[in-house]
């Protein structure tokens, strides 16, 4: 089989089925988040029935160039009867306004959740947004002898995602899903370079985040004969494919058993210059501890790192952080804290903020911003103690620990209050 | 000026609110499990199921119905960022 770096044709993949898409070798910061130190490819897919032909996804938009000529090497443009969007982000849609001018017969099939996305995409082109039908699980495409089936795989890594299963061939076309920025003109698990590295970090930067969803879409794919794996990044899996379902399963599970989730968990972080918000942090713990049924754990930041931190808070149903206030700020291994949860699901979880301070005490308060900005949901508010905590005010403490506690096991007493009173 | 009552089922409380309220502006501040993403209506992140009183909001706007609509909601479920309180009573929980 002939290398892509050596010519400028589509590559079959499979007998009537060709990649037609781009390598980027030169990329090295993708979407501002994600390092790649030898770039990456757009993959894009010709798939030929005896009815018509069908391109999965597009390539970036300075790279339409190298799309369209490897597309005219295996069809012509009113040939096209079917443009398969499996996911709508610009690095695979950048040459659909383009196509759609050149193949205007072509109907789009994608998501519901696509749809607004297409009508944003289409907005600066002022064209009139394509025939497209809106399509889930099960729904097929006939290109004659030949049928897509569409599986619905929605949050990986956009609410619009979906894969397509060619039935006759055992191919799965799956947008983002198994995919990678590894740039190799061998094209081919099989063929290229060890990019096993390239494919957990692309998992654990871009799907961790959606892991319920990531089990549900295994769920749709597993049952499937799977032959090949076209992904919309990286080498085509068409070794083994299978290992890869498996390790995306693998990677979306909790590796060992949590014990500790016989109980409601709650971790508490803290970091203290002189030991007084620490002090707030063990009173907070020993009052949450005083509600049956839940377990708390104490950690102070300065004995860990974000990554280990961040795999205890995916997996805690509340978290409390406790800071000082510096320089009018929550202290900067907080903030490191904080900016390193994208990478996981903690929407909804229980979140609050303590601390002492010395003069403002604005910590406490920046704090549960940045928490209701990832999604947490913060029932009591925080507290702030000027310097030194007293008696009474480690009382407040561990009362704050108690009522995290009653919330997160749900032994609230059913309040009534005034709008006014709410801060 | 009119009051109304919302409760937030997930939390146990319930909350007095003028008239003209939105949901959102309630929710946070008690802490209910409603949470947000674009805060504009765009977004579907504040889904919220209203289980009584959905009288007691105004009507969705064209905007609001066309997300809805979008991201399949299921009857009587509401975006917590557009819902306005007009009075009355009114139970809400996450979607």
């Amino acid at each position: 089989m002939t290398a892509a770096a050596v010519t400028d044709l589509a590559v079959e993949i499979a007998p009537g089925v060709h990649w037609v898409g781009a390598l980027d070798p030169h990329l090295r910061t993708f979407d501002i988040i994600l390092k790649t130190a030898n770039g990456t490819s757009y993959n894009a897919y010709v798939v030929r029935g005896e009815n018509g032909v069908a391109i999965i996804d597009t390539v970036k938009e300075n790279f339409a160039d190298d799309f369209f000529r490897r597309l005219e090497s295996v069809a012509r443009y009113e040939e096209i009867t079917t443009i398969v969007l499996n996911h709508l982000e610009p690095d695979h849609s950048g040459a659909l306004p383009e196509l759609l001018k050149r193949a205007p017969q072509a109907k789009v099939y994608l998501s519901s959740r696509a749809q607004m996305m297409l009508k944003a995409l289409l907005k600066p082109t002022g064209e009139k947004p394509p025939e497209y039908i809106p399509v889930t699980t099960d729904d097929t495409v006939d290109l004659g002898g030949r049928t897509l089936r569409f599986l619905h795989t929605p949050y990986l890594h956009w609410p619009d995602t979906q894969c397509t299963y060619l039935e006759e061939d055992g191919l799965l076309f799956t947008g983002d899903i198994f995919g990678c920025h590894f740039c190799d003109n061998r094209l081919f698990n099989d063929r290229v370079g060890d990019f096993r590295f390239s494919f957990e970090y692309y998992y654990a930067h871009i799907m961790r985040p959606f892991r319920e969803y990531v089990l549900d879409a295994m769920a749709l794919i597993e049952p499937l004969e799977l032959k090949l794996i076209a992904p919309a990044h990286g080498p085509i899996l068409r070794h083994m494919p299978r290992d890869y379902v498996h390790r995306y399963r693998e990677l979306a599970s909790p590796r060992l058993f949590n014990e500790a989730r016989c109980e409601k968990t709650l971790v508490v972080f803290y970091i203290s210059a002189y030991g007084n918000t620490r002090r707030m942090a063990e009173a907070l713990a020993t009052g949450a501890e005083r509600i049956e049924g839940v377990r708390v754990s104490l950690y102070d930041l300065e004995g860990g790192e974000s990554g280990i931190f961040t795999d205890l808070i995916e997996e805690a149903d509340g978290i409390a952080i406790g800071s000082p206030t510096i320089n009018g700020d929550a202290v900067r291994p907080i903030w490191d804290l904080l900016s390193s949860l994208t990478t996981v699901n903690i929407k909804g979880k229980l979140g609050a903020a303590f601390g002492s301070y010395g003069w403002s005490g604005e910590a406490v308060r920046l704090i549960e911003d940045r928490l209701r900005g990832l999604k947490l949901r913060l029932p009591v508010d925080g507290l702030r103690i000027k310097l030194v905590p007293a008696a009474d005010e480690l009382e407040e403490c561990r009362n704050l620990g108690e009522h995290l506690a009653r919330h997160l096991t749900g032994r609230v007493e059913h309040r009534e209050i005034d709008m006014a009173s709410l801060v | 000026m009119a009051k109304a009552k919302v409760t937030f089922e997930d939390i146990g409380v319930t909350v007095t609110v003028p008239a003209g309220t939105r949901l959102i502006e309630v929710s946070e501040k008690v802490g209910a499990g409603i949470v947000y993403g674009c805060r504009e209506g765009e977004c579907c992140t504040c889904l919220t199921k209203i289980i009584s009183g959905g009288e007691n909001l105004a009507p969705p706007s064209i905007l609001e119905d066309q997300v809805l609509k979008d991201n399949m909601a299921p009857r009587a479920h509401r975006l917590a960022c557009q819902a306005q309180i007009i009075g009355g009573e009114i139970v809400v929980k996450p979607a």
